[in-house]
């Protein structure tokens, strides 16, 4: 293969990558809170406001671009510190649908913000994410998880998802601890939304539905909760098997948008109900089953 | 006194579940707290932890007004606790149920694990260390790598005990230790409990088992109904009409 | 006025139907049933082509569809609920596993139907009208009241006069205890999935009658308007739902009239906001439910 081939085989792949590195950035904001046992949905809504903070900033300043990525990253991780504080009282699906509320109320407030243009958003924003951003973003993210798991505060985060009354009681602050991981949350996707607006030239509101949260909780609970990358897995997954079905659903005669959502349900469905751990356990389910049945072989 | 409760009411709906309680502990001191069934021994617990809060009364530890205070705060000044329907973290290993409960006592900050700063494994080693060297006190140490869940009831009881005792705390509070042990089982946990005593542990401890709480107990509150009954050494709580009357009423 | 209250009832009765569905399910077994949105879609197109493709009235197309959306609901307990029973995170993982099959489910309309919305044949509804003081009320709203409301009754009768209402009571109350009881709790569920989902698909037909226009993206906006309805009422309880339901419609419509359209959503996710921050347990829901 030579230097042209490969650079052509890079131009058409160049987004699918990006897109499997931004998607594994959301899925790891939902996963912060996932972690401490809180189900957020207010992600979307981060990500709009890290979208739309850093736009205005390129479009109407001069900043650099590691500035406009800090702001992007910021604003959201400082909304969700009173968004929290309230919040974070609730329980289970409570917690779930007061942060739906709040990310569809972020969504309606920038249709109807005039100084953004409303409904039809920020366009030409100039291209500053380069593919390399997004896995630079993506590695630190990884590497701050990364050494939270099994460190004290990793821990005392496990033990809140696994009985809060008695991790307060072994002295864990566990509103502290969940605020922090929502905050976390937040500035993860208010990342992403900061990469992606420098990469897709624009910002619309549209983007940021409910739809879009649901799309982050599916990547992160099909790749896996359990572990730090786990989330990563699965955004690479779903966003590349949509690529491979295009190519063989085309042949049989089915639409790609139907397929992929098809797809994308059904696997959620599959790995909720026969894997609850995600895909990252698989290949231990399948070294167990093979040992069970070797064990089976040998009794016989 | 460290521990002393003066008039603590608790009232669900129209019951009084805990009905202007009071009694002291002292510092390296076994207080029994029996009662029949419905008497408020959990619920008595559950106030001190910090898990409720009373409807009226006074929780004092060491001179210090506590029973509005946060359940980690609580905690963190050194009452910690076992449960009577066990609740351990099942997915986590016993030894790391252990590290959860020492928490309050490592100092180990996250930053310094962010930059592999010098010295930090060796802070996380010793804390295994710790949560491992507990176990091997309660008598599970082959046990440490499996899973909470996996453990049969006794064992679990154990790693409760393990897990509170990793705070290092001036309190602990026992919520029927024994429940479902056989006696060598029973006999092992009362040696225990006299020798965390003997370390100046207070010890409240809650149980059924009447000739367990007769051999480690320095006193005794009997509470029948929300209220104290009898408060005493066992020899003559053992003695108390009025606490024979509410075993016999509650046997029969 | 009068006719804002009237356009007011009107929207509220279908997001009343709607959230009861919601409740019914949560209150037995304290799960969100996220796939609510796409029995109410999918109701909509078989009513749609019952009508298109086998010329039924819609007289009949109602209640066939109707039943259809309880058996939807049946099936949804089978494959997303039910096997989850007795997880231990069984409230979240439902949650998702009905996120998964709405996805599913709306992905099929969409293979099958197609993006594009679609319209009920012109003379399938009444398009009279009629005058009330100084507000013209068309017969179609007045239809779609009348039918919401006579639900509203049968679903009140059907959970306090029958047996199979106390039964569903019984296993909301405690299912263990329901067991202990005799009560078979699957059949009981499954019952109330069906209960549910009948409404939920009524409210579908009626979405598509109403605004004449049916497409599979339908539910998402009524789902989440569905949410607000049933914090504001209170989680679980049905009178709490009905006149939240009722309620929202009013708000939303003296909002567009008074403020202006585009905030007209805004209304409802700013009103559950607030209700789950200063009074969580709602209107008319229980105390002390769902804080730690």
């Amino acid at each position: 293969m030579n230097a042209e081939s490969l650079r052509d085989l890079w131009l058409t792949y160049q987004s699918t990558v990006a897109f499997i590195g931004l998607n594994g950035l959301l899925a790891l904001s939902v996963y912060t809170t996932l972690s401490c046992g809180q189900l957020s949905l207010a992600q979307a809504g981060f990500m709009a406001l890290g979208s739309y903070a850093s736009a205005v900033l390129t479009l109407h300043t001069q900043a650099p671009f590691p500035a406009v990525l800090l702001a992007g990253t910021l604003v959201p991780a400082l909304v969700a510190v009173p968004l929290g504080l309230p919040v974070l009282r609730l329980k289970g699906v409570f917690l779930a649908i007061a942060t739906i509320g709040f990310g569809e109320v972020v969504r309606i407030f920038f249709v109807n913000l005039d100084f953004t243009n409303g409904a039809l958003g920020l366009v030409a924003i100039p291209q500053r994410t380069h593919v390399l951003t997004i896995y630079g973003a993506l590695a630190v993210a990884l590497f701050v998880l990364w050494r939270i798991q099994g460190s004290r505060a990793g821990y005392a985060l496990e033990a809140i998802r696994e009985d809060e009354p008695a991790a307060r009681t072994m002295g864990i602050h566990a509103t502290a601890y969940k605020l922090s991981m929502l905050v976390l949350g937040a500035a993860l996707a208010g990342l992403a939304g900061a990469l992606d607006a420098h990469f897709n030239f624009m910002v619309e509101p549209s983007s940021y539905s409910f739809g879009r949260v649901v799309e982050m909780l599916v990547f992160a609970v099909v790749g896996g909760t359990t572990v730090f990358y786990g989330p990563v897995v699965g955004a690479a997954f779903l966003t590349l098997l949509p690529e491979v079905l295009r190519e063989v659903g085309g042949r049989i005669g089915l639409q790609p948008g139907p397929l992929r959502l098809f797809v994308n349900g059904l696997v959620l469905l599959l790995v909720i109900l026969f894997l609850p751990s995600g895909l990252v356990s698989l290949p231990r389910r399948i070294r167990r089953w093979l040992e069970a049945r070797r064990a089976a072989a040998h009794a016989a | 006194m460290r521990l002393s409760l003066a008039d603590v009411r608790r009232t669900f709906g129209g019951l009084k579940a805990v009905d202007g309680v009071g009694f002291e502990v002292d510092a390296g001191e076994v207080h029994g707290l029996i009662g029949p069934n419905g008497a408020g021994k959990t619920t008595l617990l559950n106030l001190v932890s910090g898990l409720i809060r009373p409807t009226a009364g006074a929780v004092t530890l060491e001179g210090r007004r506590i029973e509005r205070l946060p359940t980690h705060r609580i905690a963190a000044l050194g009452i910690t606790r076992t449960y009577q329907n066990i609740r351990l973290f099942p997915a986590l290993s016993a030894a790391e149920n252990v590290l959860v409960g020492s928490h309050l006592r490592r100092s180990d900050p996250l930053w310094r694990r962010m930059v592999f700063a010098p010295g930090y494994r060796r802070e996380e080693a010793d804390a295994l260390q710790r949560a491992l060297s507990l176990l091997a006190r309660v008598g599970l140490e082959d046990r440490a790598r499996e899973r909470a869940s996996n453990l049969s009831y006794g064992e679990q009881r154990r790693v409760e005990i393990a897990r509170a005792l990793a705070s290092g705390p001036r309190v602990l509070l026992l919520d029927e230790p024994t429940a479902g042990m056989n006696p060598s089982e029973v006999a092992s946990i009362g040696a225990l409990i006299k020798e965390v005593a003997r370390a100046g542990h207070s010890v409240l401890l809650v149980e059924h088992n009447v000739k367990l709480v007769m051999d480690v107990c320095d006193r005794i509150t009997v509470l029948n109904f929300g209220r104290v009954i009898a408060d005493g050494t066992p020899a003559a709580v053992a003695q108390d009409p009025a606490v024979i009357a509410a075993y016999l009423g509650a046997e029969g | 006025m009068g006719q804002q209250i009237v356009n007011g009832l009107f929207l509220g009765s279908i997001y009343a139907l709607f959230a009861l569905g919601y409740t019914l399910v949560f209150g037995v077994l304290d799960i969100l049933n996220l796939a609510h949105q796409a029995v109410f879609m999918l109701c909509a197109y078989v009513a749609l082509a019952l009508v298109l493709h086998l010329h039924l009235p819609m007289l009949l197309a109602f209640p066939v569809s109707v039943a259809a959306g309880g058996v939807l609901g049946v099936l949804v307990e089978r494959v997303a609920f039910r096997p989850l029973r007795g997880r231990s995170d069984s409230n979240i993982s439902g949650l998702i596993s009905s996120i998964a099959l709405a996805t599913v489910l709306e992905a099929l309309a969409l293979q099958l139907f197609g993006p594009d919305v679609e319209r009920f044949p012109f003379g399938v509804v009444p398009d009279r009208s009629l005058r009330l003081g100084d507000a013209v009320v068309s017969e179609l709203q007045v239809v779609i009241i009348a039918i919401a409301l006579a639900m509203l009754a049968a679903l009140t009768y059907l959970l306090r006069r029958t047996v199979l209402g106390r039964r569903i009571r019984a296993v909301a109350e405690s299912p263990a205890a329901a067991r202990i009881l005799g009560i078979n709790v699957d059949r009981v569920i499954a019952s109330s999935f069906f209960v549910s989902s009948a409404l939920g698909g009524a409210a579908g037909i009626l979405f598509g009658l109403a605004f004449n226009s049916v497409s599979p993206d339908m539910g998402r906006t009524v789902e989440l308007k569905g949410l607000a309805v049933i914090i504001l009422g209170g989680m679980g309880s049905m009178p709490g739902a009905a006149v939240a339901g009722f309620a929202l419609g009013l708000l939303e419509v003296f909002t567009v009239a008074k403020i202006g359209s585009s905030y007209r959503d805004a209304i409802a996710f700013g009103v559950l906001f607030l209700v789950l921050v200063v009074r969580p347990r709602g209107l008319l829901g229980p105390a002390a439910l769902r804080e730690a």
